[in-house]
């Protein structure tokens, strides 16, 4: 029989340490919320580089973490922010990394090495508007394909998107919480509104605040493998330091960790790297969603964008339009399977967003044709007018 | 009836003692991936026994490797072993110390990794003085990939890339480390065995950052295409052309034509604070009571 680790999921639920908990009721932008989550979901180290409209993030990270007990440091690029993190991570501690479009670029490579050894890690992304350096100081949602895919070859990643400060701060602990349990690179895609914008943010007491702790292997050292895993796919970790001498590498590996370079064991990883998050996706998958049976249009939209798209609802309930909402809140893995049977249920899906068309495929994909999906894109530097919406709204009912 | 296996030779063969350094190398993953004559072998030889004379405790000891024939040495060696992406494996190696400084943590790359795709990494982590060893095979090309020029291939040395010979010049390494801040700065040739593993003890048991290069021999690409001669002809070369000249200016230390002398020895060897003492005591004298060090640093 093959040896896995003992079932015992519920020990690594915890509270988070207090130290890190700054509990009270603020008034504080997304960028500063989201580093206040971070700290509380339990991470105590941050590499990063400065690059607008993420700096405030690791501004406050530099400021804070010296008072809690870890360690910033400002890295000389993005490409190794991104893998000191992952350094960081194989010692044992929750790390993150923070930036926008042209660092977030510049992460790929770390991104597609983090699925590879699967390194629990978390990433925010406060987009801007691009391609290149783009608008540096104004809003884009044109990174959400890119997080999905940015990196070569197959792999899986889970993306969470915020639309308010308070969500940044929700959202990241959710992150690391998803990175320790599954191992996949995390992300909080942002955007430059929400990143920006200051409003109520309530922090909790630190015992009313769930954390994921690491899983580590409780396996004798002759036992153990570093990438063995049972039945949720999902290997438990081992940290450096702890005498088990392991091997990783970013080729193509065994359950050892050693490079195996043959078309067996590729399929082998990749099939695992994938279906670890395909089979366990309803259980990740988070949305918000109103009066979407039934509705003649499903209005579907995320980040700040969905802020917009509600003034754009109300605008057409009360020209008689049934309207409903939908946001996803964790947007890859997407929620295929909701989507699917709304598309049943609606009239049409208007998807407005920061971009020129891609959650709009997704939506398009799963609708498959029964029913219209009609994009409403926005090259970014600022958010769309409601109207524009609002016309998308009244097109998909006229047909 | 006797199991059959593989390894079985038809030979007889005197048992002998293992040879102890054995027990650092992942023996089931040989025969090695290197060519004949090659000589990241020797110095992987020259790390392990540095490992055992230094005392060190081996399960809080990393090693840490890019991507390149030297970067397959993390995969070799028994010890908590990280082969990363190309040219970062200081980075990654960066945190993984920062994160729990009782690890030695230990950078085994080539020359293209560090100083190419890498450069700007290993500039900085010298800057920083962060507290790591960095050991760069220098084989004076790209060899996974067939023999490229890179930043240390001597001028007018031929490459694949440099089909009619490199017109660039290449970077004088310790030169390089010694201005950017390193606490020691040292290179042998894999000739130089017993200095070389002297070395290591010496760089392994430095805070701040500590360099080594390591003059290597590669037969198969480098030297066969410029007809240098075979491998045990570079050893006789290095053998005789070498000199030792410790505490050398670095700036007088280039290796930049094909043939010439190659000046070797422990360049540098101060006492910088190393990264982590500099961010603790700093932090402590800024914030006095407010500062709290982390928990993982505690000794």
């Amino acid at each position: 029989m093959k040896k896995t680790n003992p079932k015992a999921k519920d020990l690594n639920h915890a509270t988070a340490d207090p130290k890190g908990v700054l509990t009270g009721v603020h008034f504080m932008n997304g960028d500063q919320s989201a580093c206040e989550g971070a700290l509380a979901a339990g991470c105590r180290f941050v590499a990063g580089y400065p690059i607008t409209p993420s700096t405030e993030i690791v501004e406050r990270f530099a400021s804070r973490i010296p008072t809690v007990g870890g360690v910033f440091i400002q890295m000389e690029d993005e490409l190794a922010s991104s893998i000191a993190i992952q350094g960081a991570a194989w010692a044992g501690l929750k790390t993150m990394t923070v930036s926008s479009g042209p660092g977030f670029t510049l992460m790929m490579e770390h991104i597609g090495l983090a699925a590879m050894l699967e390194t629990p890690c978390v990433i925010i992304d406060v987009q801007r508007a691009g391609p290149s350096t783009g608008l540096p100081t104004l809003p884009g949602q044109a990174d959400m394909m890119q997080v999905r895919w940015g990196s070569h070859g197959d792999y899986e990643v889970i993306a969470l998107v915020p639309n308010s400060p308070q969500e940044c701060f929700d959202l990241t602990i959710q992150a690391f919480n998803l990175s320790e349990e599954f191992r996949v690179p995390t992300f909080v895609m942002m955007d430059e509104c929400v990143g920006h914008m200051a409003e109520r943010v309530v922090i909790p007491p630190a015992e009313k605040i769930k954390v994921f702790n690491r899983r580590y292997t409780t396996l004798p050292i002759e036992e153990y493998l570093p990438y063995r895993t049972g039945k949720d796919l999902v290997p438990w970790f081992v940290k450096a330091g702890t005498g088990r001498r392991f091997h990783i590498t970013g080729l193509t590996h065994d359950e050892r960790g050693y490079p195996t370079m043959n078309a067996e064991a590729q399929g082998k990883l990749v099939h695992r790297l994938v279906e670890k998050i395909r089979t366990n996706a309803e259980q990740i998958v988070r949305f918000e969603e109103e009066d979407c049976e039934g509705a003649e249009v499903i209005v579907l939209s995320y980040g700040i964008t969905s802020r917009v798209a509600s003034r754009a609802v109300e605008m057409a309930r009360k020209q008689g339009i049934k309207v409903g909402r939908f946001r996803p809140i964790v947007v890859w893995p997407f929620p295929e399977k909701r989507i699917r049977q709304l598309a049943g249920m609606a009239g049409g899906f208007v998807v407005p967003e920061l971009n020129y068309g891609q959650i709009s495929l997704e939506v398009e994909r799963l609708v498959a044709g029964k029913v219209p999906v009609t994009l409403v894109p926005h090259g970014g530097g600022t958010v769309h007018q409601p109207e524009d919406i609002l016309r998308a709204i009244r097109e998909i009912v006229r047909l | 009836m006797k199991k059959q296996t593989k390894k079985e030779t038809p030979l007889s063969i005197e048992p002998r003692p293992q040879n102890p350094i054995e027990s650092l190398i992942r023996m089931e993953r040989l025969p090695h991936m290197w060519c004949p004559g090659c000589g990241i072998g020797i110095s992987m030889g020259a790390f392990a026994r540095a490992v055992l004379e230094s005392g060190i405790d081996q399960n809080l000891l990393s090693v840490v490797s890019g991507i390149g024939c030297t970067g397959r040495v993390a995969g070799y060696l028994r010890l908590d072993s990280f082969h990363t992406t190309h040219g970062r494996a200081i980075p990654f190696a960066t945190g993984l110390k920062l994160a729990n400084p009782k690890l030695k943590v230990v950078v085994y790359s080539g020359d293209g990794d560090l100083t190419s795709i890498g450069g700007n990494h290993l500039i900085h982590a010298a800057r920083r003085n962060v507290d790591l060893t960095v050991i760069l095979v220098n084989n004076l090309n790209y060899g996974m990939t067939g023999g490229q020029f890179g930043p240390t291939t001597p001028h007018e040395a031929f490459g694949t890339t440099a089909p009619y010979g490199n017109y660039e010049y290449p970077l004088n390494l310790p030169y390089l480390m010694d201005v950017c801040g390193a606490n020691y700065v040292a290179r042998w040739t894999v000739y130089h065995v017993r200095q070389l593993t002297r070395a290591m003890v010496e760089a392994m048991n430095k805070d701040g950052l500590s360099f080594i290069e390591v003059i290597s021999p590669c037969p198969e690409l480098y030297l066969r295409r410029n007809r240098l001669g075979d491998a045990l002809q570079e050893m006789v070369y290095l053998k005789e052309n070498s000199r030792i000249q410790n505490g050398a200016e670095t700036r007088s230390v280039a290796i930049e034509q094909k043939r010439q002398e190659i000046i070797v020895g422990k360049f540098v060897d101060r006492e910088r604070p190393g990264y982590i003492q500099a961010m603790d005591e700093h932090l402590g004298k800024a914030m006095g009571a407010r500062y709290q060090r982390p928990s993982f640093w505690e000794k």
